[in-house]
């Protein structure tokens, strides 16, 4: 039985028919297009999809549609048009860089204006207050407490060129609701998916009548299986290492791995259940530790990965053990983190169709010619026959690397020739996707009696969960990394990735850097602490620098910038110690400490081929268009890039016209991973920039400093016009154009791990102010001074919103973050820091140039979130002398640690 | 299949005598435990009775009508005792959760972490549930519920009110939430306490709640009368004032941990409310 309901809708009067109780979410997005609501976790844990009723903002994935009947409903969209608050708020959301991935962005605009109705110039706290129901994981909050507190505009009205603070270009859509992610492009009533997922870490199943099934459930169109797969059943992103099934085919290897799905209406997969479905399961044994993992009696998960051990990876130069062992100073740790899950407020979407034949897919994703050719593989087509066009990315931070839906959407439309669309609940999102790795570490540092670090010896083991996804690149880019931005001169790095009954352990920014550096880092507190030095100074005096080799014996001649970041907090460093020193003698339960750490990342991939191209061209009216294909997944590509390349062509960059990652039109511009876009990109962009410049410039032999005009069907330069109606465009309508390629000169790693894995470093120290609630075991951070080198800032104001955003990041995996299969498969009880944990941050830009990176810059989007654990863990430790040496430093693990110190 | 919002609580009543009804209120505890495939086959929703969304200033009571949400309860006016629920309100979620939760749907759905039972168990509250059968009916608050999301609501009936009787105009009250993060997280321990101090500064009435440290939050008697005639500076909460609770083991923290902190979290509750 269907009811009328009728309400107000941002100034329209509706009538719809819902069903019964359902969620006023899925009314807005599916009957009445208002798709600016966005849906994060169905639970109110996120607030994305926050509307306002009669004018008090609620979680419209927890109100029934029937409950609004008579009521006004306002969303960001409406607002957008006709209220003058949230215009203004838009405007200064685009002058703050308050929005960057923009899936939180209605969601968080929607409570800001509800705010701003009643408080028209409300202070931090209240902000914090209102906006506190509402998740963002990109951005860290400052930007968007700035830009709701109406604070001056970062933003400047410049030409766009590098080292200019101008707002996103792809802002407008974000702040009015616009912006399509991957649930917001299938139309309405197209067909949907359901996956049927193991409910245990390892069993066995069959599967019954499917046939029987489908026939039997009225709207049910088909069931996909392994035997729908007509290419390879499997995936992976490591060519040695494709290893993981579409569809496990008899026995599952984690809770959460698909074994079938089910194509139905929408009404329809609205009442199944997965208990529904003709599968029986029989549970066994499973191993989910990876001590346990190396020493079963069980067959290892994989054939021929013995005692489970995916792979490892290996640094040596020198002798470690035997010159730590005959250290003057020496010390030792263990350190261990959880999974902790990437946490993007976009669960994993998209939509399929058969165009002209060819399978076109729309979907969230992080890597499109990477989706493509495991696409080509799985469904044994030619990739000539697959599109695949990016939407929108609410999010990704390493796990939209993998394929997620893509397999699932592209079979389904092949079975049925019809539009599907699936989009993973929260729950699925958390399940079945990858997760950072959880690490077991062991490290030994030895120094001599002035300080400078003799040896170093470290073993890491991580737990890669069932599949390999880029658990390689993990092992392979710890040992290089775990010594840190310093010179040691006997070092020895292992690490091994170890399978589990857990789910995959992926990419999550830094690729296991960030959890060799909280080894790394706090144990350079303690062997500071007895060497009796300052811990800065002793950071100091080991940092790496110019012409001193690294572990890997690569030396740098120029670009190492660690020492400029580190001596960048000698002040603060000196002024918050005495500050903490005074707070304390006033205070006795809570204690304030300071802590620093430092980090360093590699750009780009491993001393592997890591090519992006960029083409540019323009057209005869003069129009420069730029075939971005670098997926902004909200760290600012899209600008940045932008930027880069109207530099380097010489025009300011509101003329260039953009056009996204579609593999049918725009070249591969590789994945967005490794902090390699600004450099690898953005170097493919300088070149395609120059490369159109050198054309113009010949064409119309003018000299290379000669000022460009483009437009109006010519070019100017000086005194001259190049008519480009005269031209004959090419079939993309270019008269005009420049394909370029950069590929990062690396070298290969010898069996001692001895090379040139990376052209280049990003280099980072950050320091925290911390308050530990010393009866609670809570710890409140109250400031970051935050030092990273990045060469040259292409935007200085995405550069700030990277490095909040960054230290947001390691802020929740020091603290609070940590993903338990089957415990925390929700973002209730899987807790990311809401706006009223992240403290004020002062970031310091050091530009040590590079002599490889377009214009001098580095790599950035990793390095942002390295030191940020260990530095914390140094501030706990320095406010109370626990130190805690398994993350996340939650309350009962401080507590426990401080109540130990008593008991000594 | 059906959607229901009656304005009035006989029909309410009625409705709730049949079978297969889910009340909703706020929605904030219906959504997030519904299952794929398994929508509620009829809905009563209990936020169009006028008597269940108002608060009012009885002779001898105050009623706060089960689906007031919590903002309205931040908003009301309130004598200082209610000051713990109040804070605890402004502890639930968010504040879009505190717009569509209600105090009604908190208590039925008797989580152990559930932030409104520790203050209304200092505020002594008891709760009016009516059914069509048998009409209404009045039971203490600790009575209610019974252990994790178990409560003594029967099938027919609703909860319509919850029931404060006229507190002490003196005594003032507070509520300490301990979370692993600022806004929407689930108490790890909870503690709402009300004191009445005389004119001396000393303590003449004490009531202790804690949440989140047993199947259902608890008061704390041999805490409250160990407090009489203390000043709140000295204070002191040993290992025995904890008896009724049992912490258990999970994600938030450990059942040790637990006891440990809230001895704490009762000093300063009671300091917070007897300084406030």
């Amino acid at each position: 039985m269907t009811q009328t309901t009728e309400f107000n809708l941002d100034g329209r009067a509706i009538s719809v028919t819902p069903n019964v109780g359902e969620r006023l979410s899925e009314t807005l997005r599916e009957r009445l297009g208002a798709r600016d609501v966005k849906v994060g976790c169905n639970a109110g844990d996120c607030g994305a999809c926050t509307v306002l009723i009669d004018g008090a903002p609620v979680c419209a994935c927890l109100t029934p549609s029937q409950q609004v009947a008579g009521k006004t409903v306002e969303t960001l969209r409406g607002l957008h048009g006709d209220d003058p608050i949230a215009a203004q708020l838009a405007q200064r959301f685009h002058d703050h860089g308050a929005a960057q991935c923009g899936i939180c962005t209605p969601g968080m605009m929607v409570a800001a204006v509800a705010l701003l109705r009643a408080t028209p110039h409300p202070n931090e706290d209240q902000v914090k207050d209102a906006l506190g129901g509402v998740l963002c994981r990109c951005t860290g909050y400052r930007k968007i407490i700035d830009a709701v507190m109406g604070k001056a505009a970062f933003a400047q009205d410049t030409a766009g060129l590098v080292g200019d603070s101008i707002r996103r270009l792809d802002g407008s859509g974000k702040t009015a609701g616009t912006e399509a992610f991957g649930d917001d492009v299938a139309p309405a009533g197209t067909l949907e998916l359901l996956i049927i997922r193991s409910p245990y870490p390892r069993a066995r199943f069959e599967l019954g009548d499917l046939a029987a099934f489908v026939h039997a459930n009225e709207g049910l169109v088909a069931t996909l299986t392994a035997a729908d797969i007509k290419g390879q059943n499997a995936f992976g992103v490591i060519p040695a290492f494709v290893d993981q099934p579409v569809f496990a085919e008899t026995e599952t290897r984690f809770r959460g791995e698909a074994v079938a799905a089910v194509i139905g209406t929408s009404d329809a997969l609205r009442l199944l259940s997965p208990d529904d479905f003709p599968v029986s399961w029989t549970e066994l044994d499973a191993v989910q530790d990876v001590h346990a993992a190396q020493h079963t009696a069980q067959a290892p998960l994989h054939d021929g990965r013995a005692q489970n051990v995916m792979c490892g990876g290996f640094v040596a130069c020198g002798d470690a053990a035997k010159t730590v062992n005959k250290a003057e100073i020496s010390v030792t740790g263990h350190y261990k983190s959880g999974f902790v899950e990437h946490a993007y407020i976009e669960p994993e979407a998209g939509f399929a169709q058969m165009v002209n034949g060819r399978v076109e897919i729309h979907a969230c994703t992080q890597a499109p010619v990477m989706d493509l050719e495991a696409l080509e593989i799985i469904l044994g087509m030619d990739r000539s026959q697959i599109r695949i066009i990016p939407t929108g990315v609410g999010g990704g931070f390493g796990s939209k690397l993998d394929i997620s839906v893509q397999p699932y959407l592209a079979l389904a439309t092949l079975k049925t020739g019809k539009p599907v669309r699936l989009t993973y609940s929260r729950s699925e999102s958390m399940q079945s996707t990858t997760k950072r790795h959880p690490s077991d570490i062991t490290l030994r540092i030895g120094a001599d009696k002035t300080g400078k670090i003799t040896g170093f010896d470290f073993l890491g083991l991580f737990d890669t969960g069932a599949y390999a996804s880029w658990g390689p690149t993990v092992a392979n880019r710890v040992p290089v990394h775990a010594s840190g931005p310093y010179q040691i001169a006997d070092y020895r790095a292992e690490s091994k990735g170890i399978h589990t009954n857990n789910p995959p352990a992926g990419a999550f920014r830094g690729f296991g850097v960030p959890q060799s550096a909280i080894a790394q880092e706090s144990l350079f507190d303690s062997l500071a602490e007895k060497l009796g030095m300052d811990a800065l100074e002793f950071r100091i005096l080991n940092a790496l620098e110019n012409g001193a080799p690294t572990v890997c014996g690569q030396v740098f001649d120029q670009g190492v910038g660690i020492k400029a970041c580190l001596k960048a907090l000698r002040a603060p460093w000196a002024a918050e110690n005495r500050a903490a020193q005074d707070f304390n003698a006033q205070s006795d339960t809570v204690k304030r400490g300071v802590g620093i750490a430092a980090g360093w990342y590699g750009c780009g991939n491993t001393s592997l081929p890591n090519p992006s191209t960029i083409k540019s061209g323009i057209r005869a009216d003069g129009t420069v268009v730029l075939h971005q294909g670098a997926m902004d997944i909200g760290q600012g590509a899209n600008t940045v890039i932008a930027q880069i390349f109207a530099t380097a062509l010489g025009v300011p960059v509101s003329q260039i016209e953009l056009i996204g990652p579609d593999t049918d039109v725009t070249p591969d511009a590789g994945k967005t991973s490794a902090s390699r876009q600004t450099y690898v990109s953005g170097n493919a962009a300088r070149l395609s920039g120059e490369a159109l410049r050198a054309l113009i410039l010949s064409k119309m032999n003018a000299g290379p400093d000669t000022t460009l005009t483009i437009g109006d069907g010519c070019i100017k330069a000086d005194e001259q016009s190049f008519d480009l109606l005269t031209l004959t465009p090419d079939p993309e309508g270019y008269v005009l154009r420049a394909i370029e390629t950069y590929d990062p000169p690396t070298k290969p790693l010898d069996e001692n791990g001895q090379g040139e894995p990376y052209a280049q470093f990003g280099y980072a120290a950050h320091l925290v102010v911390v308050d530990v609630d010393t009866a609670y075991g809570t710890v409140k951070p109250v400031k970051f001074v935050a030092a990273h080198d990045v060469g040259q800032a292409i935007n200085p104001m995405l550069v700030e919103g990277q490095v909040e955003g960054g230290i947001a990041q390691g802020l929740g995996m020091a603290l609070m973050e940590e993903y338990i299969p089957g415990r925390t498969e929700n973002l209730h009880d899987y807790l990311i820091p809401t706006i009223g944990d992240m403290p004020p941050v002062q970031t310091i830009i050091i530009e040590e140039p590079d002599a490889h990176g377009p214009f001098g810059a580095k790599g950035l989007g990793e390095h942002v979130l390295i030191p940020t654990a260990p530095a914390i863990l140094n501030a706990i430790y320095n406010a109370t002398g626990a130190r805690i040496t398994t993350v996340p430093a939650t309350p009962d693990r401080v507590r426990a640690a401080i109540k130990g110190l008593s008991n000594e | 299949m059906s959607y229901n919002s009656p304005t009035d609580l006989a029909s309410a009543l009625a409705l709730a005598a049949k079978a297969h009804q889910t009340v909703i209120a706020g929605g904030t505890d219906v959504y997030p435990a519904s299952r794929q495939g398994r929508p509620p086959q009829s809905l009563l929703d209990v936020t169009r009775i006028p008597d269940l969304t108002s608060i009012a200033h009885l002779d001898d009571h105050i009623r706060i009508g089960a689906a007031v949400n919590w903002t309205q309860i931040i908003n009301a006016n309130l004598p200082a005792a209610f000051d713990a629920l109040k804070q605890a309100a402004r502890e639930v979620g968010s504040v879009q959760i505190q717009n569509s939760g209600t105090i009604g749907g908190n208590l039925c759905n008797a989580s152990p972490a559930a932030d409104g039972v520790p203050p209304l168990l200092t505020l002594d509250a008891s709760l009016e549930v009516s059914s069509l059968a048998r009409g209404p009916r009045i039971m203490p608050l600790g009575d209610f519920i019974t252990g994790p999301r178990s409560t003594e609501l029967q099938a027919d009936e609703l909860v319509t009110a919850v029931l404060v009787p006229n507190p002490d105009a003196n005594a003032k009250s507070a509520f300490e939430k301990l979370g692993s993060r600022k806004y929407l997280v689930i108490s790890i321990t909870m503690t709402a306490a009300q004191i009445t101090c005389d004119d001396a500064g000393k303590i003449a009435q004490a009531r202790v709640a804690v949440g989140a440290c047993s199947a259902v939050a608890q008061r704390l008697l041999d805490l409250e009368a160990s407090l009489i005639s203390k000043i709140p500076q000295d204070v002191h909460v040993a290992r025995h004032h904890l008896a009724p609770l049992s912490p258990i083991d999970d994600v938030r923290g450990s059942g040790e941990f637990r006891l440990d902190v809230v001895a704490e979290q009762c000093v300063r509750a009671i300091k917070r409310a007897a300084l406030a």
